[in-house]
């Protein structure tokens, strides 16, 4: 019966063109108008780290007060003072200090004109607590970190531009006037958005290319290649004086692995600033966030407002089709209302008119749905004019996508069926068969 | 001519009559503050920066291996490389002016700071005004087009040169005419004195220009937007920036010959792709988002108006099918062809009134509940209003035709069966 009712839903597409080529055209706008601005969403909204988001946090300590904080909130990364404070306590399993750096790779010998090299200063732990994937070698250790080690993990695509993508590690080069030693090569390696520093970045930035020990990074007074945000009035000069200051440019993170590791950490940062402010340093109360990634992301408001204005308007836009297709499908139902009369007169129950006319609507679903998926994909091929590069970039037409324009064209059209085919089931059979 | 007719046969359509004012509701609700946003970013778009944005480029180029800027002897070889640069740069056929300059307005790249009457301010105080600073050189006012109201330009012996990172006193400043306002309110600003990031050595305001819009183009710069300050100081650090204007028409020769050229006077420096642009660049990129937004908004707008005239043209053919016999009947009783017309007319304008009362309201809750989201303003008056009139007409265009094809059915199909 199924495949009779669908044979008989294609015939009735082709009976009234100019209508069904409107409702098609509705549908396939409205899907791919929606499909557009949800793959942007998706892709800006996803969750860069899915396994462990829940175990990474990131801890704030209000260092400026309630004069000068951001209304009420903690500024969004620490002073040297507090990161160094929280760096010795080692209260977590696994921790890891940041900050942006660049420099500048010389390239041996006469070769070509130097390289600009982005990165991190970073601690040890960063790798395993960001599940960092290695072509080869890995990071470095602990007691890297407390040598002060020239140690230096590359991008793949740095290592392909220095050595010509050959394993490196043990090989040496210059960065910044400094020779190091590589002790790893990362995998293509750059989570969108980089939940890890959104301080300084707006979280779609190009995959970093180094990444170098932080206390060597510190040695040699390398300031912030990011962000650095100050408060009151700057009175420092020298390096020192920069780092006693209120300056905030580091970013910690933490990983917690249960609720009671993430309240005893909770405890321990309140205690800590609690004690600052009994030392004196701090003159108000222990003002501490301790966010996890995904609360971080929110909080930072990652997702940028065009795309979300977008996804609404697009919402919008798709309901209105959606109310156009009802009025269409119920004139093009009841314009058969004779034949339903028929049908029914000579034994068919409603339930059996209810079901074709929604398989008949399920393959105007079907037809708006795949000129939707040929509009889909032009949009996003398209999608750049409006968003930032590295953003649109993100966007892109995958078999995920490709199923949910798909189901959600049929779905998003039968539930529109329902009123039509009720009112269609619900003809009287005499009155049409007597008015004819 | 009569409502009651239409009224109850409507009566007899109600799903129908409900769908379309509906679907008209909605889409004015929606059109209404899509067009508000275009209009505001369109606004936005185009407000002018202050300077004369044709043959103006702007290079980044960052050092190998420079010297440390937080030493004395260091901000000394620094600032010999920038003026080496500068001097090559202005010796650059085609080129009429060279400026050092720490950003231009759209770059995104600012360095904010407050300034205030009183000494020793804390940033983030309540006397103090949010500006972005400008740190440029004697050629600026004419390299940036600025125009001079009041006061004067900075002279070579003005300029003087520190540390990226050193805090020395400021003593002069030219200010825009915005802030200069905001500053002092009763009478001109220049002679007068101002204390900038809580410094307690004062800054003379020499000149102030009509305009100059600060880097930043994110909402966050939205307050002070139009404080600029510039001050006559070179920065010494391993990068440097410099804007240069051209002669007319030889913008492009100069972006070509810039690279070459500093490499010659040293090569130990990064300049890539991105590294010379020319103020269209800068401009286009910085307001990317925004055209890009008014163009999907402006797409939107046309189909979702195709659409809603399609759904009016689907149903009331339908309507115009359905009621084939009486419209026979009532031509037969001796009403006229326009009398058909008119009842469809009118019948359309009952409904698009409805969908439009309802519209209205639907646009209103939705600029509220975007205000309380995103940062947007009331949507005005005369936007509804335009709405709701380009509602009815194109309701009225819509209906047209079915109603045309219903007074054309001749008197004689009231004789035959329907």
């Amino acid at each position: 019966m199924f495949t009779y009712y669908l044979q008989l839903g294609l015939r009735s597409l082709r009976r009234n063109p100019a209508l069904t080529a409107l409702m098609v055209m509705a549908i396939g706008f409205g899907v791919a108008a929606s499909m557009i601005t949800y793959s942007v969403f998706r892709a800006v909204s996803g969750n860069p780290i899915p396994g462990k988001s829940a175990q990474l946090f990131t801890p704030q300590v209000d260092g400026w007060g309630p004069q000068q904080n951001l209304k009420g909130e903690p500024a969004e990364a620490l002073g040297y003072i507090d990161a160094m404070a929280l760096m010795r306590a080692h209260e977590a399993k696994r921790q890891t200090f940041l900050y942006p750096v660049q420099l500048s790779v010389m390239l041996g010998g006469s070769r070509d004109l130097p390289l600009n090299a982005n990165g991190y200063a970073v601690t040890a732990d960063f790798f395993s607590m960001f599940e960092v994937p290695f072509r080869y070698g890995g990071g470095w250790s602990a007691q890297d970190d407390d040598a002060r080690a020239s140690a230096v993990v590359i991008s793949g695509k740095l290592n392909a531009k220095l050595f010509g993508g050959a394993d490196s590690v043990g090989r040496t080069f210059n960065l910044g006037g400094h020779d190091y030693h590589v002790v790893g090569v990362t995998s293509q390696w750059n989570p969108r958005p980089r939940f890890y520093d959104l301080f300084s970045t707006n979280g779609f930035a190009d995959e970093p290319d180094i990444y170098m020990v932080f206390s060597r990074a510190l040695d040699l007074q390398m300031r912030s290649g990011g962000r650095n945000s100050c408060r009151g009035s700057l009175s420092y000069t020298t390096w020192q004086g920069y780092l006693q200051s209120n300056c905030v440019w580091i970013t910690p993170w933490v990983e917690l692995d249960s609720p009671a590791e993430v309240a005893s950490y909770r405890r321990f940062l309140t205690n800590y600033a609690a004690d600052q402010q009994h030392a004196g340093r701090f003159g108000w109360a222990a003002n501490v966030r301790l966010r996890d990634v995904m609360q971080w992301l929110d909080y930072e408001h990652v997702v940028p407002p065009e795309s979300r204005i977008s996804l609404v308007v697009a919402l919008g836009f798709f309901l209105i089709c959606l109310v156009n297709t009802i009025g269409l499908l119920l004139a093009k139902f009841m314009r058969r209302s004779g034949e339903i009369g028929v049908r029914r007169a000579l034994g068919a129950t409603r339930r059996e008119i209810y079901t074709q006319y929604l398989i008949e609507a399920a393959t105007i679903g079907l037809a708006g749905g795949v000129l939707g998926l040929l509009l889909t994909a032009v949009g996003v091929s398209g999608v750049g004019i409006l968003f930032r590069p590295e953003i649109a970039k993100l966007a892109r037409l995958d078999v995920s996508l490709v199923g949910l324009t798909l189901v959600v064209a049929i779905i998003a059209t039968v539930l529109a069926a329902f009123y039509p085919a009720w009112r269609a089931a619900h003809v009287q059979p005499a009155w049409q068969l007597k008015s004819s | 001519m009569k409502l009651h007719p239409i009224l109850a046969a409507l009566r007899k359509h109600k799903a129908g009559t409900v769908l379309i004012s509906l679907q008209i509701a909605l889409t004015l609700a929606i059109v209404c503050n899509a067009i508000f946003i275009i209009g505001q970013r369109i606004e936005r778009v185009n407000r002018p920066t202050g300077l004369n944005e044709s043959n103006l480029l702007l290079v980044t180029q960052q050092w190998v291996g420079a010297p440390n800027a937080d030493t004395a002897d260091g901000v000394e070889k620094l600032d010999a490389m920038q003026r080496e640069d500068l001097a090559a740069l202005r010796n650059l056929p085609g080129v009429v002016s060279v400026t050092p300059t720490n950003s231009l307005p759209l770059l995104n790249s600012s360095w904010t700071g407050s300034v205030s009457h009183k000494p020793g301010a804390q940033l983030g105080g309540k006397d103090n005004t949010r500006t972005a600073y400008y740190f440029i050189g004697d050629q600026a006012m004419d390299t940036f087009g600025l125009k001079l109201v009041a006061g004067r330009a900075f002279t070579a012996g003005d300029v003087q040169h520190q540390g990226f990172r050193d805090q020395p006193p400021r003593p002069i400043a030219i200010i825009t005419k915005a802030l200069a306002q905001k500053l002092f309110p009763d009478g001109s600003a220049v002679g007068k004195v101002m204390y900038s990031d809580g410094s307690n050595a004062p800054t003379t305001i020499i000149g102030v220009v009509e305009r100059m819009q600060t880097p930043a183009t994110g909402s966050w710069g939205n307050d002070f937007a139009w404080y600029s300050t510039l001050i006559p100081t070179r920065l010494d650090a391993n990068f440097a920036r410099y804007a240069v204007r051209t002669r007319p028409g030889q913008l492009d020769s100069v972006m070509r010959a810039v690279t070459p050229l500093l490499y010659k006077v040293n090569p130990l420096r990064v300049l890539d792709d991105d590294s010379v642009k020319s103020f269209g660049e800068i401009r286009a990129k910085a307001y990317r988002a925004d055209v890009g937004m008014a163009i999907l908004m402006g797409v939107i707008c046309l189909v979702l108006i195709a659409v809603t005239a399609a759904g009016i043209v689907g149903l009331t053919s339908f309507w115009v099918g359905q009621r084939h016999r009486q419209i026979g009947v009532r031509r037969a009783l001796g009403a006229r062809k326009i009398d058909i017309l008119h009842y469809f007319q009118v019948e359309n304008l009952l409904i698009a009134g409805i969908g439009v009362l309802l519209g209205i309201a639907l646009a209103i809750g939705l600029n509220l509940w975007l205000m309380t989201r995103y940062e947007m303003t009331r949507l005005p008056v005369l936007y509804v209003l335009v709405g709701v009139l380009a509602m009815l007409v194109i309701g009225q265009a819509a209906v047209f035709v079915p109603a045309r094809r219903a007074s054309n059915v001749p008197p004689v199909s009231a004789t035959r069966a329907a």
